[in-house]
């Protein structure tokens, strides 16, 4: 099954507010396996010249895959969601996310297409506090491996 | 998983397209997995569950790519010593990062050099990651303002 091609430039009412936790941020570092101060430490990030400490560069995701579940998750579209493999990601940044930020998203659907037996879906996350100050732009693009209608050729999975 | 490389901070004047950054190594083993699972969120059971994994046509477990993205990351955030310097970062997953259930998982090679000066004190750098010989991300690329 293809997807719905009529998603394309389909945007979603803003999300309900996200606050970003001192320990949220420590807890991904972790995960991440990076040590830096700046995330741990609000005199560290203070000295590098930020008001609180300040989250790795691809924190957003933490936020922003939720929200494309908006679309993703929507029976209409006809995503297999067991099939999806994660094809790109790109951040483009005002600022880094930081602990005390009150952050809601945008969500768009750029656009949807079939290549090579798959179905792709290409969106983007206008990530911005609740006061309308811009932070980051999160843009992905999804693969749905061998659920276009047409002929399957092999496609080698990600996340 | 372990971190090499340091350096004094670089800075626009003193790095030329084809300055290469120092490397970093990473080693993702399964708990690497199940942690990155809690703190993003991204319980996807190809990431923790083998069975699965088999099930859905993966030799086996394989990392979250954006466990992968984020440990390449910091070949560049290492080098600024600034993580906030990053202002565009973007990859394409070209591979999956397959880890094992031993001691050793997965290495991942990090490599960069400076692609590019651009305006207002910022440069491109290119990013390279590898898994065993597996190129795993590909088109890995950072934006990133320097002093």
């Amino acid at each position: 099954m293809s997807l719905d091609p009529s998603f394309i430039g389909r945007t979603y009412p803003a999300t309900e507010v996200y606050e970003v936790g001192r320990e949220k941020i420590r807890e991904f570092a972790d995960a991440i396996g990076d040590p830096h101060p700046v995330y741990r430490d609000p005199d560290a990030a203070r000295a590098a010249g930020y008001p609180d400490v300040i989250a790795p560069p691809t924190f957003p995701i933490v936020i922003t895959a939720r929200i494309g579940e908006q679309v993703l998750f929507d029976p209409e579209l006809g995503l297999d969601y067991t099939k999806v493999v994660h094809g790109q990601q790109r951040f483009v940044v005002t600022r880094p996310v930081r602990a005390g930020d009150r952050l809601t998203g945008v969500l768009t659907v750029d656009n949807i297409q079939a290549a090579a037996g798959n179905d792709l879906i290409s969106t983007r996350v206008d990530l911005s506090t609740e006061d309308g100050e811009p932070v980051v732009i999160a843009y992905s693009m999804l693969v749905a491996r061998g659920t276009s209608a047409e002929p399957s050729t092999s496609a080698e999975p990600s996340s | 998983m372990i971190a090499t490389g340091s350096a004094p901070t670089p800075t626009y004047d003193s790095v030329d397209a084809g300055s290469e950054l120092p490397e970093v190594r990473s080693r993702i083993r399964r708990a690497d997995l199940i942690r990155y699972c809690g703190a993003s969120g991204d319980f996807n059971v190809i990431h923790w569950n083998e069975r699965a994994a088999r099930g859905a046509g993966l030799p086996d477990v394989i990392a979250h790519g954006m466990l992968t993205m984020a440990v390449a990351a910091r070949i560049v955030t290492n080098w600024v010593n600034d993580p906030g310097a990053v202002a565009e970062y973007a990859v394409r997953f070209s591979r999956p990062v397959v880890v094992p259930d031993d001691e050793d998982g997965a290495e991942l090679l990090v490599t960069a050099r400076v692609a590019k000066k651009l305006p207002d004190h910022r440069v491109r750098v290119d990013i390279v990651v590898r898994s065993g010989a597996d190129k795993v991300l590909s088109m890995a690329r950072a934006v990133v303002a320097l002093a």
